[in-house]
């Protein structure tokens, strides 16, 4: 059992090298990546962050005078990380395309060693894409009052968030049958951050949206990070993050996993 | 491993397979030694590399016995998986990486070890004249060279058994012709070879033995020549300018197929030199005048008419002229 473990291990770091090759030789998707939350960073405090920040000011952030940056900026670093997420679905369902998975499946290799080498390699580049957007909030003016074992924690968050959004959007690029399905498919993982607390606050929203912004799992996992990085109240919602993100992987990865034992198609 | 008789590299008895409706493989039974060829020959859509695909664990079969390298591939896959190669019909390499990286992640894949994986890449890519092409991705390589990396890929991890699924297909004589001479070398280092092709020539030229696949069935077994024996269709064909010479060419040669409006004669042969000797003498002697002489070798089309009785498409057979 040990040994299959060490084959497994040894299997999906040869993996990773593989993805990341691609990744540093065709950079253009993680230049995508990061320039989605980037667009986004710009767009909501400069263009919309005026208007939208005199309705946030009396209650996000750590008084009536934050800036609407330090209430937006949680919920766009996350948008980093879906914005990953989004990128796994279509480079998982281009590489089924290609002969060389068969040639993979053939081989005595572990199977999961193949989806395990695409995930790792999509969190390491998400996570480069979100530190690039935590730089420019920061340049912008973004002002967290986090310690160092709460920017740790943001960080150990993100990531997870960043893994069990990708073990989701894997499985859904490998349900899909096609790269150009496979790019829609994770569009709400997308958008749903804006269906909660990461633009402006629940409070401000019609009661049956309210409602599901507020159970929905990008809220408490947005009220954290603010809470780690600006300092207002996390409450529950670092354990219901923590939860939510765990379920999500497994669902995820279990999902994944029996797609990919499929037999392939004809 | 320890049988008396000698070592086989695969065996199948009634491999079943159906997608719904549609039986693709209908009871084959297969009994191939280690160290030969096996070819599988057929049309397309005949169902080969569903075949191919079951004994290299890539799908499941629905029912029948089978061992490959003396495992069950649908019970211990990967003990299989560890003795097999496979080239498949569509290219598997990875584009992204050049051709030495492709082969460096096969010697990963097989735990070769750093030092050990460089120099088996190295020395495959001298072997399969790869060399000035290793720093470059496949998107600039020719058809031949694309087919010879994937190759190089599967014998990265010295399997004893490789599949080879039509390796010739839309590739320049040449490159047929260096495919054919890489199959040979490695029958002679010991390996068994399961060769599909659509290609009697290729099967002919290859293979210890030849299985005709055609709805589902193994129609005929058997060596080249014993195949060969069995389909009709080598013929000699004599065209005149004098219907009397027709005639009398007709009368001597017996049971032949005449067409009067043509002016033609169909002789059997099995177009050796030495028929085709016999044949112009008695020409001579007889001071027959033929226009034209054409020996027509069976092909794939004749094999099918013969065995099946439904040529796969309108036969065209394989002519060589010789003015007479």
């Amino acid at each position: 059992m040990s040994g299959a473990l060490i084959h497994t291990f040894s299997d999906s770091m040869t993996m990773l090298r593989r993805n990341l090759k691609h990744a540093l030789r065709y950079p253009a998707m993680t230049i995508t990546v990061a320039a989605m939350p980037v667009v986004m960073l710009l767009l909501f405090v400069y263009v919309f962050g005026g208007a939208l920040g005199t309705g946030v000011g009396p209650m996000g952030g750590s008084g009536g005078d934050a800036d609407y940056i330090d209430y937006a900026a949680p919920g766009i670093i996350l948008m980093a990380a879906t914005s990953g997420s989004l990128a796994m679905a279509v480079s998982i369902s281009v590489d089924m395309t290609e002969g060389i998975i068969n040639r993979f499946r053939t081989m005595a290799i572990s199977r999961a060693s193949v989806l395990v080498g695409h995930v790792v390699g999509s969190v390491l580049q998400t996570l480069v894409a979100i530190t690039l957007v935590t730089g420019l909030a920061l340049v912008m003016g973004f002002r967290p009052n986090a310690t160092v074992v709460e920017w740790l924690a943001v960080l150990g968050l993100l990531t997870l968030v960043t893994v069990a959004l990708t073990w989701l959007s894997a499985a859904m690029g490998l349900a899909c049958r096609s790269p150009e399905t496979a790019s829609n498919a994770p569009m709400p993982l997308q958008f749903l951050p804006f269906l909660g607390s990461a633009i402006v606050p629940t409070d401000s929203m019609p009661t049956g949206l309210r409602w599901f912004a507020e159970y929905q799992p990008y809220t408490p996992i947005i009220e954290t990070l603010r809470g780690l990085l600006m300092g207002t109240e996390i409450g529950n919602s670092g354990i219901i993050a923590v939860a939510w993100c765990v379920g999500l992987t497994v669902v995820g990865f279990l999902w994944a996993r029996a797609l990919f034992r499929r037999e392939p198609r004809r | 491993m320890t049988t008396s008789r000698p070592a086989r590299a695969i065996t199948a008895t009634g491999l079943r397979k159906a997608y719904g409706e549609q039986v693709v493989l209908d009871g084959i039974d297969l009994d191939i030694r280690e160290g030969t060829v096996f070819s599988l020959l057929g049309p397309n859509g005949a169902g080969k590399t569903t075949m191919v695909q079951i004994l290299s664990t890539l799908i499941r079969a629905d029912g029948g016995e089978f061992r490959v390298a003396g495992h069950d591939p649908a019970r211990e896959p990967d003990a299989v998986r560890a003795a097999i190669g496979v080239t498949g019909q569509f290219s598997a390499v990875d584009n992204l990486l050049t051709g030495e990286e492709n082969l460096l992640l096969m010697a990963d894949l097989h735990r070769l070890g750093r030092r050990e994986g460089r120099r088996r890449a190295a020395e495959l890519l001298e072997r399969f004249d790869l060399v000035e092409a290793a720093g470059k991705t496949p998107a600039t390589y020719s058809g031949g060279m694309r087919r010879r990396l994937d190759l190089a890929m599967t014998l990265v991890g010295e399997p004893r058994v490789i599949f080879l699924d039509e390796p010739t297909t839309g590739l320049d004589p040449r490159s047929r012709h260096t495919m054919w001479q890489i199959v040979r070398d490695l029958v002679a280092g010991g390996v068994t070879v399961f060769l599909t092709t659509q290609y009697l020539e290729e099967a002919d030229e290859l293979a210890d033995r030849i299985a005709v696949l055609n709805g589902g069935k193994l129609v005929a077994e058997g060596t080249a020549e014993e195949l060969k024996r069995r389909i009709p269709g080598g013929h000699v064909r004599l065209r005149f300018t004098r219907p009397e010479d027709l005639e009398r060419a007709a009368r001597a040669f017996g049971e032949v197929s005449r067409d009067d409006e043509a002016l033609t004669l169909q002789v059997p042969s099995d177009g050796s030199v030495r028929e085709l000797r016999s044949l112009l003498d008695w020409l001579d002697a007889e001071s027959v005048e033929a226009e034209e002489l054409s020996v027509h070798t069976p092909d794939l089309d004749d094999v099918f008419f013969a065995l099946t009785g439904t040529p796969t498409q309108q036969p065209q057979p394989t002519a060589r002229k010789v003015n007479a």
